[in-house]
């Protein structure tokens, strides 16, 4: 099925200072300043976020589902790569 | 006229342009042309409506006959409604709409931008929420007007068939009178003269930018200071005000 809407644009949002922008979904738009302004309104309509990312979702490119065991299953047995051994200091709060 | 009347006469009159215009804006609920448009102008249309609860509920605190913003929004008949002309006429195309929309957000932004320095402490307050509002829906309007003004030739003959319709609608929004004279000596009011200059530069220029056409049209209709509307207003607030009247005082 072919989309007859406007191309679609990823939207990332960052929702505090210093945190890293997070994925949110997605908007039809047919420029960036239409999609940051999509995505405003779609996603940061409830003060959600600080600062809106868009990325054309045709210009994203994936690791293919058939690429798991090779990529991903690799690390399951190997503990000793989390940090997991290490105290957090106090007062950190987005590690 | 003394000043309390004026300044309610004044309230009631950017009240009622919100209402109606986040009215009409929400009748394009579930009709935009793409969804996400369609919650855009939803988003624009209940900030109007949340402008005109705030500026009501203070008509209603000056007036002080007990009237809070819901009496004020539904139990008045058209000839007490004072929005102006532009805000009640019908959406139309979604050219139309964002003609309509261009036109009346350039105002609001100028307006509101002297109503933050108004001595009436309240009206200055929600000025300046308000302002940020508009700052938005100004900033999308006017990249409608380029992209509908600027794009298909069908766009642009759209675009520019709703401007010279809404034209003769634009010039009693810079209609200054009594209340206003009161008001501009108070400090609470600011003369509109400065804010047609600074209007008319801005939509000038992004007209030029959208190569439309400024109307010619020197025909000027008016008559909402004193509560004379289109045949527009009378249908819009038999919907608006149906459920509020048919079922008075009810709650959910």
């Amino acid at each position: 099925m072919t989309d007859s809407q406007w191309p679609v644009w990823e939207v990332f949002v960052q929702a505090n200072p210093g945190i890293s922008h997070k994925h949110v979904g997605n908007v039809h738009a047919a420029d960036a300043e239409m999609a940051i302004q999509n995505a405003r309104d779609v996603y940061t309509r409830r003060s959600e976020g600080i600062s809106i990312w868009v990325v054309p979702a045709n210009t994203i490119s994936a690791s293919s589902p058939e690429d798991q065991g090779a990529f991903f299953e690799p690390s399951n047995d190997k503990p000793y790569r989390h940090p997991t051994f290490y105290k957090i200091p106090e007062g950190v709060k987005y590690l | 006229m003394t000043v309390q009347e004026a300044k309610f006469e004044y309230l009631l009159r950017l009240g009622d342009s919100s209402l109606i215009i986040g009215h009409r804006l929400s009748e394009w609920c579930g009709h935009g042309p793409i969804l996400e448009e369609d919650i855009a102008l939803i988003n624009i249309a209940l900030d109007f409506v949340g402008n005109a609860t705030s500026i009501l509920g203070y008509a209603g605190q000056v007036e002080g006959k007990g009237r809070d913003e819901d009496d004020l929004a539904f139990m008045r008949g058209e000839r007490e409604y004072r929005n102006l002309l532009i805000t009640e006429q019908p959406n139309g195309d979604y050219a139309n709409t964002i003609a309509r929309q261009f036109l009346f957000d350039m105002y609001m932004y100028f307006l509101y931008e002297e109503l933050k320095s108004s001595k009436d402490e309240t009206i200055a307050a929600i000025a300046v929420k308000s302002h940020k509002e508009i700052t938005y829906h100004l900033r999308h309007t006017s990249e409608w007007m380029l992209r509908l003004g600027d794009g298909t030739a069908e766009s642009h003959e759209r675009l520019q068939n709703g401007l010279n319709d809404l034209w003769m609608f634009t010039s009693e929004m810079f209609d200054m009178d009594e209340v206003d004279a009161i008001l501009i000596k108070e400090g609470i009011a600011p003369d509109l003269t400065n804010v047609k200059a600074s209007w008319e530069k801005r939509v000038h220029e992004v007209l030029t930018e959208a190569t439309l056409q400024i109307p010619t049209t020197t025909f000027k209709q008016k008559g909402s200071k004193e509560g004379k509307h289109s045949e527009h207003l009378g249908f819009l607030l038999a919907e608006m005000q149906y459920v509020h009247r048919a079922y008075p005082g009810a709650k959910w």
